[in-house]
Formats: structure tokens, sequence, C-alpha cells
């Protein structure tokens, strides 16, 4: 029987979702059982406990939740986040119940022995609770006690390669897509920059030296499959310089709806009957540039009007590929509605080469410039999507000394002053009266 | 890097002074607030010379998990009590 009444958790599970309520229920049971005969470091009934003390939070409508302590591994000023409750003589069990973040390796690969290995150590030193994966990427292990941590820390660091992620005024861990690895979309190594960024930038990592939080997210193609375009402080977004290649044969196969050439790869097959393939209707039309034709069973893009939104590829993959000469974009300040709502990254850096042969040179370059000035100007808990709202994209682009184009523009000016600084002007604010005097009469 | 940033034990001693000053009315402080006690130095040599007390057992970290701060180790509010003694 349950250690604790839970009704209000158990009318969660009637939903038609896989419930987190069962999944607990099956976990509190597991442990009560312990066939495998685990020497439980922590409470055995932590997660009974923690099915407790949720459903108090419930019927009360309060949190008993106290987040944020002192609490973490030697040297690191992230990767552990303290928590506590406040009800600790009703549930013993998760009176200290902190969460750990675990550095996912880029592109999420795991072999199946590291994740046994992974469980097999939470089920002994914590509630054998996790999340895969956090928002940041993490796999997030929830619940063990204080005098466990550097228990873990010590584990993972000798036993399994393996560090802990970012948390607090840190670099949070960086996070990408499959990108190359098994994506033909993708326009560079994510895993390959995302594992060197890890490295890189250890330091920020693991010590705090922000003003808040700072995410990098990388995306291998403009799908954007990680959402890094609204999810990260710098988001990397690859892309390409070139021409979109096209089969011209494979487009009339399409054409001609050839079943081995299905829209979409197939995606939407099953569904519903979509009806013949239509290119006007589904290619054509819908390319928010209107930079294709289709003449004569040829097809043709204005590449140069092309804002690379993938629509035409995703239809018609085996016709159409990615340029060949490809890199990324950056984009800067996205980040969740604390202040002035939820904001989207704005394009600093339209094309940046991608080149491990440099160790990345001109994406470092951006990074650091962008850290030295949000750190010399943010304001405590300030995000950098923020400090460029509050001090102008102008800025960022001095900072960075990046020069402004027209891709920085999202819609023309509608103020007609323009305020120039000193240097911008040719023989700045001094000028000679005497030659003035020449061309022009007192 | 200044005269006092680089001198180890002048550093620590000028951030345990400046923090034992402050500690009345506050206990925990974001690393910008120690940018006031070496105006003359760039934020990330402050950032490792202030990392490098936490690690001497000088300071300690409170997280929230969202935020860092800093304060003198065992001082101010533990995570056991609200303020309320």
């Amino acid at each position: 029987m349950a250690k604790h009444e839970t009704p209000l958790l158990d009318q969660l599970e009637s939903g038609p979702w896989p419930s987190f309520v069962s999944d607990l229920k099956c976990q509190a049971e597991k442990r009560a059982k312990n066939e495998e005969g685990i020497e439980f470091q922590i409470p055995v009934d932590v997660v009974e406990d923690l099915l407790g003390i949720l459903e108090l939070s419930y019927k009360h409508g309060r949190t008993h939740w106290k987040h944020g302590g002192i609490v973490g591994v030697f040297g690191y000023g992230g990767g552990v986040i303290g928590r506590y409750c406040d009800q600790p003589k009703n549930f013993p069990g998760v009176e200290a119940f902190h969460t750990m973040r675990v550095n996912q390796p880029a592109g999420k690969y795991y072999k199946t022995d590291y994740l046994r290995t992974l469980c097999d150590l939470w089920d002994f030193r914590g509630s054998g609770v996790t999340n895969m994966h956090g928002s940041t990427g993490d796999i997030i292990l929830l619940g063990t006690t204080t005098k466990q941590l550097e228990e873990i820390f010590w584990t993972m660091t000798h036993d399994m390669n393996q560090d802990l992620g970012g948390s607090g005024s840190n670099l949070r861990t960086p996070s990408d897509c499959l990108g190359e690895s098994r994506c033909e979309y993708s326009c560079y190594d994510t895993n390959a920059l995302v594992h060197f960024l890890t490295n890189e930038y250890q330091d920020e990592l693991h010590r705090p030296a922000f003003p808040y939080k700072f995410k990098f997210k990388l995306d291998g193609c403009p799908n954007c499959c990680v959402a890094s375009i609204a999810r990260s402080d710098m988001s990397f977004i690859g892309t390409w310089k070139d021409d979109i290649r096209i089969d011209q044969d494979a487009v009339n196969k399409y054409v001609e709806n050839d079943p081995a050439y299905p829209a979409n790869a197939g995606a939407h097959k099953g569904s519903k009957d979509w009806g013949p393939f239509d290119l006007e209707k589904e290619v054509l039309g819908l390319c928010p540039t209107k930079c294709m034709k289709f003449e004569n069973k040829k097809l043709f893009i204005d590449n140069a009007n092309c804002t690379r939104c993938m629509h035409c590829i995703n239809v018609m993959p085996r016709a159409l590929k990615i340029g060949k000469e490809t890199g990324c974009s950056i984009l800067c300040g996205a980040k969740a509605p604390i202040l002035d709502g939820a904001q989207m990254g704005s394009l600093l850096v339209p094309f940046i080469e991608v080149n491990p042969d440099n160790d990345y040179e001109a994406i470092t370059e951006v990074i650091e410039n962008i850290w030295d000035w949000w750190m010399e100007e943010g304001k405590n808990r300030e995000r950098l999507g923020e400090l460029i709202m509050r001090q102008g994209f102008q800025k960022l682009l001095e900072v960075t000394g990046i020069d402004p184009m027209p891709q920085h523009v999202a819609y023309p000016r509608t103020n007609p002053y323009i305020f120039w600084k000193e240097d911008e002007v040719p023989g700045g604010w001094e000028r000679d009266v005497d030659e003035y005097r020449k061309h022009h009469q007192r | 890097m200044s005269d006092l940033l680089d001198n180890k034990e002048a550093a620590t001693q000028a951030v345990v002074e400046w923090l034992n000053k402050k500690a009345k009315t506050k206990s925990k402080f974001y690393i910008k607030d120690f940018y006031k006690i070496f105006p003359d130095d760039k934020p990330r040599m402050i950032k490792k010379v202030v990392n490098k007390m936490v690690e001497d057992g000088i300071l300690e970290f409170w997280s929230s998990g969202s935020t860092t701060m800093y304060g003198l180790k065992g001082g101010g509010i533990q995570h056991s009590s609200e303020g309320e003694n």
C-alpha cells in the first residue's frame, strides 16, 4: 500500500496521455521491492515522499519546495541545483532533493551500457528519477542528498568520463541537433562544433562569470529542429552562400507523381489522402519570396532572393539540395518572457565559416567580443537580449566590429532622423570656417 | 591586471573586508559587485580571482538554479533558515 494517499494525483492518471504520476508510482514500488538488492544511499521511500509532497502542494495550492542553496561539488559553480522541502517532518525522504545536471554528449548519442551505468549509479545514490532531457539538453538527475553529490561526481568523472552541465550564471551546456551525423540538410558538423565549444569554454561552464545564464544552441540547417532561434542567447543556424542544387529529372518525377518520389519524403503519407502532388500549389505558391518558377519542365530558382526557408527542399528532398558553400548564421538575444516578453534571436552574422582547422576562430571571436561587452555592461540578471534592447543593436555591431548590412534590418526605419557619431562623419564636428565662407556668404 | 588583483593576499583581504563591511545588510553578492573592489580590472580577470577564493574556501557559491551569487563561507542565510534565525 502506498505510504501517502494521493487522490488528486490519481486523478491525473485518468487522462489520455502517459502520466508522470504512474511513472513515479512504478519507481516507488520498484524501490520498495528492491529485487536487485541495491544498497540505497538515500531513503528508500524518497519517491513515496515525493508523491506525498506533490499531493500536499495540490491540496494547498502552493509549493512546499525551496529552491537554491550552497550545495555543489568542489570547484564548480554549477551543475547542482539545491532543492529542499519545507515539510521535512512529514516527508523526510525529500528533506533534501537536489537536482544534478549531466552534460549530454553532442547530438545526444549514447551507448546503452553508458545509460545503464548512469541509471545504476542514480538508483544507488539518488532517487532513480530522471528527466531525459531538460530544456538545456542535459540529462537531469532528480533528487539526491548533499552527502551524495561528491560521490556521484567522483564516479562520473573517474569511471564514466562524464562531466556535469551548466546552471546558474554560467554558460549552459551547449546543445545541438544531430547534424551531419544523420541529416543530409545539415550545413555544418554541429556535433563537432558543440564538442569544441564545450571544451573550449569549460571555465565559463563551471565557474560563474556572467550576469545571468547564457545559452548556445546549434542547428545544422534553417529547419531549426533545436529551435535555437527562440531558445538561445547565441544561435548558430546552418546556411549556404551559393545556389540550391537542382536535379531537374527528379523535379519532373515529383511533378509526374512517381511513387518513388513522394512529397516530403513520404512523411505525410498515411494520415489522409492528400491527393496528387501539385508543384504549383505545394511548392511555388508557398515560397515566401516567390523566387521560383517552373517552365518547360524546368525549375528555376532566383537564388539571390531565396531566404533559405527550406520549404522547397523539405518537400522535394530528392530533387533539391542545399548549396555546396556552407557555413552558419549567428543570431543573438533570444529569451523567455521574464522581462519585456519573449524574444527571438536577431541576425548578427548572415554567414560565417565553420572551420575546425583553425579552431573555429571566426566564431570564437564573435562569442568573446559579445561576452566582454555583456560582462562589462550587463546588469545583474540581464540576458543578452535585454542588453541589446537597452543599448541598441547598433552597440552590438560596434562591440563585435561588424558593419551594418541590409540583412540586419527587420523593417524600414520610421524615424527620419539619423544620429551620427563624430567619427562617422568625414572631418568630425570641426570645420574650417574660412573654407566654408569661400562657398557660402554670411 | 592591477597590482591589487595580482597580489593574492591583498586581493583576498580587500574582498573579505568589503564583504564584512556589507555583512549587516547583505550576505550574497553578484559577480558584478566585485567589480567595484577592482575598478581597474577586466571582468574576466576578477572572475578568475574570485573563483579561486571559492576554491580556497574563503568564499562560497549560492545558486538559485538560474543565478549564482558569492558570499563569505558560512556567512549569512543558509538553506535551513529563512532569516528567522
